[in-house]
C-alpha cells in the first residue's frame, strides 16, 4: 500500500481490494476493454516518442505510467460530458474519441489545434498551467443555466497545483456549485519540480478547505480510477457539486522529450513504480479471475501495432501548411490588418492565397 | 443621459435582447457596481444572468472563456483599469487566441468592460491607460467610447460581436450628460468619427482626451486656429481612412492620449499616417500624452494629463514648422 488514505481496489500484484465506499462494477469485457485502452495508449505513446526521436515531431509529452488514471477517467464520462485537458492527456482524448493523428497534429507543428473539440465534447489543450481549469468551471456555470444533467471534467497535473487560476476555480465552483470534477493526475514531478516543493499536505485534502470533497485514488488502479470518477460526475450531474480527486501516480517517462529526469530523480524512485504498473495488475486480474486466454492479449498488443504503424504513416503525411493558413481564424470577423497580412503574403508570392 | 446611464441602458437591451447575454464582475449586483453602471439589472435579470463574482479577476475572464466555449456571451465587468493585470494571462493566453486554436470551433465572443484613464481623483491603481497591452495582442480588438449615445451602442455592438472587445470606458465621462438617438447607431462600432470639421491640425484621440481635444480646439479657433477633432473610437484595429482624409487636408496632426506615448495608440497612429500621408505633411505628427512615470498621485494628476494647454503648445509647435 501507498497510503492508507488511498482508494484503491487492484493492488499491483492483480489481487482484489476491499474497500468502505467504492466497489468495482465492471464486468470482465469492460476489464479487458479498459485493459485494450491501456495498451493501445501506451503503444501510441510509445510511437509519438519514437517519432519526435526521429525527427518527426516537434515535441512530445508522454503519458507512459498514467494509463489508468487517463483510461478509468476517460472511461467513466458520459458521452454528453465534457473534459478540458493539457497536454499530456492522450488516454483521455482516445476515450473521447479523438483519432490519434489528431492528438499529433499539434506536435507535428502544423496547427495549433488538431480537432473539433465541440464534437468530441473535448477541450483543446492548454499549455498555460492552471489556465483550463477556469474554462471548465466556466462551462460547467452554463450547464447549470441551460438546466442540462452533464458535468465536466477538468484535468491538471500536480504541477498546475500552485497556480493562482486553478485555486480561483476551487473558490468560482464551490461558489456556484458547478457541476465540475477536478481530476489532478498528482504525477509526484512537474519537469524537475518535486511533489514536496509545492504542498505541504496531501494535495486532495486542498478541497475540505474550498468546501467540497476530495478524494485520494491509486492512480494507477483503473478500477478505483473508473468508480470514483463516475461517482463524482454522476454527483456533479445531479446538482451535488463539485468534486477534486487526486489520481496517485507516476510520470516514468521525462516530462517532454525535451526533459532528462535523469538530473534530477533517482533510479530506484523509478524502480518502486515501475512494480505499481498500471497495465500489468490488470492483466494478472484478467489471467487470474477470467481466465483469459493469452490469445486475447496476444490480439490487443497486435491490434496496437497496427494502429501504430497507421500512426505513423498518417503523420508522414502531414506536409507543411500553406503559410496563409496562419491568417484563418485569427479572428472570426474581417480585421484589416489580418487582410494586409494576407495580401502581402500572396504579393511576396509565398502562398497563392487558396486559404479560405 | 449620463454615459453611465446610456451604458446601463446598453446593457439592459442587450440582456432584453439575447437570452444568453450574461453579466459577470465583483460588486455589480445588489450595489450596481462601483460606478453603478449595472444599477437594477440583477433585480430585473435575475442572479443567474448578472452575476456578483467572488474577488478574483482572472476567473471572471477565464470561466466567461468556458460559458463562451458553452455558447454564452458574457461581460466581464472589471472594477478598475488597474485590477485587469490578474486576469492579463487569461485575456492575452485564451481569449485572444482559442478561436485560433479550435481552428474556428469557439466563438470568444466576450466583452471586457474596462474603466480606464485618470482625472477622478483617486488612489493608485484607479486611473491607468492599459490600451496598448491589448491591441498589441493579435485575436483581440479594443474599442472606447467618448460620449453617450456611442456608449449605449458600442456596449451593445461588442456584445453582439463575435470577436473578444476590450471595452473601455473613460470614467472621468461617465457622468456627462449627451443625448442618445435611440433609433439606430452612428456609426459602425471600428469606425472613426469625426467630431469637428476643421482645415489646420488635426487632433486624434479617444476617451476623455475627445472632450479635452474639443475644448484645445474652441480655444484654438479664437486665436484664428482651424483644428480638426477625430475620435478614433476603435483602438485596435484603427480606422484610419478618415484620418488620411483628414490629414491629406491639413497636412499637420496630433495624437493625444493618457497613456505614455512608447510603443503606444498614438505612436501607431504616427507611424501609419506618416506612410500613409508622407507627402501632405507640412510638420511631423506629434504626440501628446501621458509622461513616462507610474501614473502620480491624484492631486498631481492634471499635470499628467493631456491639458488644452499641452494641446495648444503641440498645435504652436505644428503650425510654426512652415511659418
Amino acid at each position: 500500500m501507498i497510503d492508507e488514505e488511498l482508494v484503491q481496489l487492484l493492488t499491483p500484484e492483480g489481487e482484489r481490494v476491499a474497500h468502505s465506499d467504492y466497489v468495482s462494477t465492471l464486468t470482465s469485457e469492460e476489464i479487458f476493454a479498459l485493459y485494450r485502452d491501456m495498451v493501445i495508449v501506451r503503444r501510441l505513446c510509445n510511437e509519438a516518442t519514437s517519432l519526435q526521436r526521429q525527427g518527426q515531431l516537434a515535441l512530445w509529452a508522454p503519458l507512459q505510467g498514467q494509463e489508468a488514471a487517463q483510461i478509468g477517467a476517460g472511461r467513466a464520462m458520459a458521452p454528453t460530458d465534457f473534459s478540458f485537458p493539457t497536454y499530456r492527456e492522450h488516454g483521455i482524448a482516445w476515450c473521447r474519441g479523438v483519432a490519434p493523428e489528431d492528438m499529433l497534429r499539434i506536435f507535428r507543428a502544423v496547427t495549433t489545434g488538431g480537432w473539433d473539440p465541440q464534437k468530441y465534447r473535448h477541450a483543446v489543450p492548454t499549455v498555460v498551467l492552471g489556465n483550463q481549469a477556469l474554462h471548465a468551471v466556466g462551462y460547467a456555470m452554463g450547464i447549470q443555466r441551460d438546466g442540462a444533467e452533464e458535468a465536466v471534467l477538468a484535468l491538471f497535473g500536480d504541477g498546475a497545483s500552485s497556480q493562482g487560476d486553478t485555486l480561483e476555480s476551487f473558490v468560482w465552483a464551490a461558489a456556484f456549485n458547478a457541476p465540475v470534477v477536478f481530476f489532478c493526475q498528482n504525477n509526484q514531478w512537474g519537469i524537475s519540480t518535486p511533489s514536496s516543493l509545492q504542498f505541504k499536505v496531501p494535495l486532495y485534502r486542498r478541497a475540505e478547505g474550498f468546501g467540497f470533497p476530495g478524494i485520494r485514488v491509486d492512480g494507477n488502479d483503473v478500477l478505483a480510477v473508473y468508480e470514483v470518477t463516475k461517482r463524482a460526475l454522476e454527483n456533479a450531474r445531479v446538482g451535488g457539486g463539485p468534486t477534486m480527486i487526486e489520481a496517485y501516480t507516476y510520470r516514468m517517462g521525462a516530462h517532454t522529450t525535451s526533459d532528462d529526469p535523469t538530473r534530477y530523480r533517482v533510479d530506484a524512485e523509478v524502480e518502486v513504480w515501475k512494480h505499481r504498473d498500471p497495465l500489468a495488475r490488470v492483466k494478472a486480474l484478467l489471467t487470474r479471475e477470467y481466465q483469459t486466454k493469452a490469445s486475447a492479449f496476444d490480439e490487443v498488443v497486435a491490434e496496437a501495432e497496427s494502429l501504430a504503424s497507421k500512426l505513423r504513416v498518417d503523420v508522414l503525411a502531414m506536409g507543411r501548411p500553406d503559410p496563409i493558413t496562419m491568417f484563418d481564424n485569427a479572428y472570426a470577423d474581417q480585421h484589416p490588418l489580418v487582410d494586409e497580412g494576407r495580401r502581402e503574403m500572396v504579393e511576396l508570392g509565398v502562398s497563392a492565397g487558396t486559404s479560405p | 443621459m449620463t454615459m453611465a446611464k446610456a451604458l446601463n441602458e446598453g446593457l439592459r437591451r442587450a440582456l432584453e435582447k439575447d437570452p444568453k447575454v450574461l453579466l459577470m464582475g465583483e460588486d455589480i449586483g445588489k450595489l450596481g457596481g462601483v460606478f453603478r453602471i449595472t444599477d437594477g439589472l440583477q433585480k430585473d435579470f435575475g442572479e443567474d444572468r448578472v452575476v456578483d463574482a467572488p474577488l478574483a479577476e482572472s476567473a471572471i475572464v477565464g470561466t466567461a472563456v468556458g460559458l463562451a466555449i458553452r455558447g454564452y456571451r458574457t461581460v466581464c465587468e472589471m472594477q478598475f483599469d488597474g485590477f485587469v493585470y490578474p486576469a492579463f494571462d487569461q485575456i492575452v493566453s485564451q481569449v485572444a487566441k482559442l478561436h485560433k486554436r479550435s481552428e474556428g470551433a469557439y466563438t470568444m465572443g466576450l466583452v471586457i468592460r474596462l474603466p480606464f484613464q485618470g482625472g477622478i481623483g483617486a488612489i493608485e491603481h484607479h486611473s491607468e491607460s492599459p490600451e496598448a497591452y491589448f491591441a498589441q495582442t493579435a485575436g483581440l480588438r479594443v474599442v472606447s467610447c467618448s460620449t453617450p449615445n456611442d456608449a449605449y451602442w458600442m456596449i451593445q455592438q461588442s456584445i453582439e460581436h463575435d470577436d473578444p472587445i476590450i471595452f473601455c470606458e473613460p470614467k472621468s465621462r461617465y457622468w456627462e450628460k449627451g443625448e442618445v438617438d435611440l433609433d439606430g447607431p452612428a456609426h459602425g462600432l471600428f469606425s472613426s468619427v469625426v467630431r469637428r470639421e476643421g482645415t489646420d491640425v488635426t487632433l486624434i484621440g479617444y476617451g476623455s482626451s475627445v472632450k479635452t481635444m474639443l475644448r484645445a480646439a474652441d480655444t484654438a479657433a479664437h486665436e484664428g486656429v482651424s483644428i480638426e477633432v477625430i475620435d478614433a473610437c476603435s483602438i485596435s484595429p484603427l480606422d484610419f481612412a478618415p484620418m488620411v482624409a483628414s490629414v491629406e487636408k491639413t497636412g499637420r496632426f496630433i495624437t493625444v492620449q493618457e497613456a505614455p506615448h512608447t510603443a503606444s495608440i498614438g505612436s501607431e497612429i504616427v507611424a501609419e499616417l506618416t506612410q500613409r500621408c508622407f507627402y501632405s505633411l507640412r510638420a511631423p505628427g506629434l504626440r501628446v500624452s501621458g509622461y513616462h512615470v507610474p501614473y502620480p498621485a491624484s492631486r498631481i494628476e492634471e499635470d499628467y494629463r493631456p491639458s488644452v494647454e499641452r494641446i495648444l503648445d503641440a498645435v504652436d509647435r505644428v503650425m510654426g514648422f512652415d511659418s
